[in-house]
């Protein structure tokens, strides 16, 4: 009796929650049909790794398999933090990483708000169907062009000696590696990085900007006060996602360009857990540097995240 | 009319133009020309193009290049198999994809921030590449051309995007008129929901279509066969690791002549296994850009 009372409350109200979602739950179970390919998918290939890990604190060996695998702590951590590759791949990891966040960040901002003030439509479809083109090449093709531009007899060399000047090794310079690496990326990025910022700058009510111009304000000082203020929670939104992506640099793209010269500079830890784990077959020691790698990126988002929020009162959840 | 005109005048403006349509343009230039001179290159003398002559036009008009690739067995190969693993793969990213969105957008669907939650988890936490190797290893799909069409079929940030469209897009009182008239969940689902996200479907397709035609990763660690090779492995092994031909079955003199023209080999294969996205690139832009519209509403 109670119950069906209750029920009715609840079909009225929609005030007691639970029994609510219990009817919905018997009413709408076809639901849960059209969920459960996705969800058995997500546990397979997402959930049941994450029980996996538990790998990088074992001494794998086939025989026994994950479960049977003896237990050794911390020893597959040691073991990398006391390597002396250590340092140099945690250095090449961040450094490729803050140098593409530097470089790579700002640029399609600014892209999204000088475009914004392009009048000539077709000029302006034009450069964006242009600039959003890299995003669709696949990383093979991308690293084979800069190789190919870039060789000693590339374009990019010929168009240096036909403006006099001095034709460099660019693939053969180790220390030159960053630099491809990074501002490949950021011509790759430029455009389809701006989408989101264009998109802004489309909801800007045209009244501001009317209001300013008759107030005698200048296209630039719109773009200063008006435009620019208007994109900052995106920015903020923007540049904590990109923090918690400090340690995962691409994988693709670093291993592409690696060869035997730049090694010291390009090998960094994705690169590292693939050749470790998939080609050497040491997994328990390959899933512990992914492991900690996992680790850092998770704290860094946690902390950007709770600084954006105290700061700037934005936040991801 | 008057006021407009005078405010139409400031004179700092006309140099704020002009740095901006330089800017656009150069940047436009930037990234147009390294395109643009892959083509040229990829039709011209591969002599006239080591020398450094061909610049702006092609020169010398040769397509030796394109005739060697089409030779190249190992391309039809990668042909072959990417567009199955493409095709089957989006197939299948839709039946994850488009069911789960749109339930879970319905507000009446108990749970349904649960999922969510769970799956949100998911986007900064992993297991990383070693536990889902051993997976994939423990399913027995390494090796197999169904694991190129499984992995990379799923994406948390696409199933978003279609929920947030279907949040957009599906009123209320639609679904509660449907229920009146005694129609069901699936029925409505087909008969209602389907027909109307069509965008959605397109964008979708698009998304996880482009994926696994550029997916290189996956191939890489999960098949170790020739012959389930993607065109994406195929064209590391011509680009990247430099066998730009396979010298099987070839007279020493042919071989020598290969190398002559071994980079415009390079310019034309970038060509051939872009042409699918090239050649609908201009035509579905709008639809890539609107995907990232719908995505930015709700972070």
């Amino acid at each position: 009796m109670r119950e069906k009372q209750k029920d009715r409350i609840a079909r009225t109200t929609g005030k007691t929650k639970k029994w609510n979602s219990l009817s919905m739950l018997k009413k709408n179970w076809v639901c849960y049909l059209f969920v459960l390919p996705m969800l058995l998918y997500v546990i397979l290939f997402s959930y049941v790794p994450m029980y996996g890990i538990q790998l990088a604190f074992k001494d794998f060996r086939a025989a026994d398999g994950i479960w049977g695998s003896a237990w050794v702590g911390l020893k597959h951590f040691k073991t990398f933090f006391e390597s002396y590759q250590f340092g140099t791949l945690l250095w090449n990891t961040l450094a490729v990483s803050l140098y593409s966040l530097i470089a790579g960040f700002p640029l399609p901002i600014l892209f999204a708000l000088i475009l914004n003030y392009v009048t000539n439509g077709k000029f302006k479809k034009f450069s964006q169907m242009v600039t959003y083109a890299p995003h669709f090449i696949s990383m093979v093709v991308y690293c084979g062009m800069i190789m190919i531009f870039l060789a000693n007899d590339g374009i990019i060399n010929q168009l240096l000696m036909l403006f006099g000047l001095e034709p460099a090794g660019f693939m053969s310079d180790p220390k030159k590696w960053r630099h491809i690496y990074v501002w490949s990326g950021v011509l790759q990025n430029l455009g389809w990085g701006s989408i989101m910022y264009i998109s802004v700058l489309t909801s800007v009510g045209q009244e501001l900007h009317e209001a300013a111009k008759v107030d005698g304000a200048s296209m630039f000082q719109r773009l200063c006060h008006i435009d620019f203020p208007a994109i900052i929670p995106t920015m903020v939104i923007m540049l904590i996602m990109r923090t918690g992506e400090i340690m995962s640099v691409g994988f693709e793209k670093a291993f592409l360009l690696q060869n035997n010269v730049n090694l010291t500079y390009s090998e960094i830890i994705s690169t590292y857990t693939y050749k470790i784990g998939i080609q050497g077959g040491q997994f328990s020691y390959s899933a512990a540097i992914g492991l900690f790698n996992n680790i850092i990126n998770l704290t860094l988002l946690l902390a950007v995240n709770k600084i954006a929020k105290k700061v700037a009162d934005v936040s991801l959840w | 009319m008057n006021l407009t005109k005078k405010i139409k005048s400031n004179p700092s403006d006309a140099v704020f133009l002009f740095i901006v349509y330089g800017l656009v343009i150069m940047l436009t230039l930037a990234i147009l020309y390294p395109l643009y001179f892959v083509v040229i290159a990829s039709v011209s003398n591969p002599n006239m193009v080591a020398s450094g002559e061909v610049l702006f036009l092609p020169k010398g008009f040769n397509l030796d290049g394109y005739r060697y690739i089409l030779r190249d067995k190992r391309i039809w190969t990668g042909y072959y198999n990417t567009i199955r693993y493409t095709f089957f793969g989006t197939l299948f990213a839709l039946f994850l994809t488009i069911p789960s969105g749109y339930v879970l957008s319905r507000k009446d669907m108990a749970g349904r921030n649960l999922i969510m939650k769970m799956l949100i988890i998911t986007q900064y936490f992993g297991g990383g590449l070693i536990p889902t190797y051993l997976v994939v290893k423990g399913l027995r799909l390494v090796d197999t051309p169904y694991v190129l069409m499984i992995l990379g079929s799923f994406s948390v940030f696409n199933l978003i995007l279609t929920r947030t469209f279907f949040l957009n897009t599906l009123p209320m009182e639609l679904q509660e008129a449907a229920e009146i008239d005694g129609c069901g969940i699936f029925q409505y689902f087909i008969f209602v929901v389907i027909p109307l996200s069509k965008a959605i479907i397109a964008i979708m397709i698009l998304y996880y279509a482009v994926g696994h035609w550029n997916s290189f990763f996956n191939g890489l660690i999960y098949v170790t066969k020739a012959e389930l090779y993607p065109l994406q492995l195929i064209l590391r092994d011509i680009l990247i690791t430099g066998q730009s031909v396979d010298p099987e079955g070839l007279d020493p003199e042919t071989l020598e002549h290969m190398k002559l023209i071994a980079r415009t080999i390079k310019y034309g294969v970038i060509i051939i296994s872009s042409l699918p996205v090239l050649v609908m690139y201009p035509f579905v832009q709008k639809y890539f850009v609107k995907g990232v519209m719908i995505g930015s509403v709700k972070g």
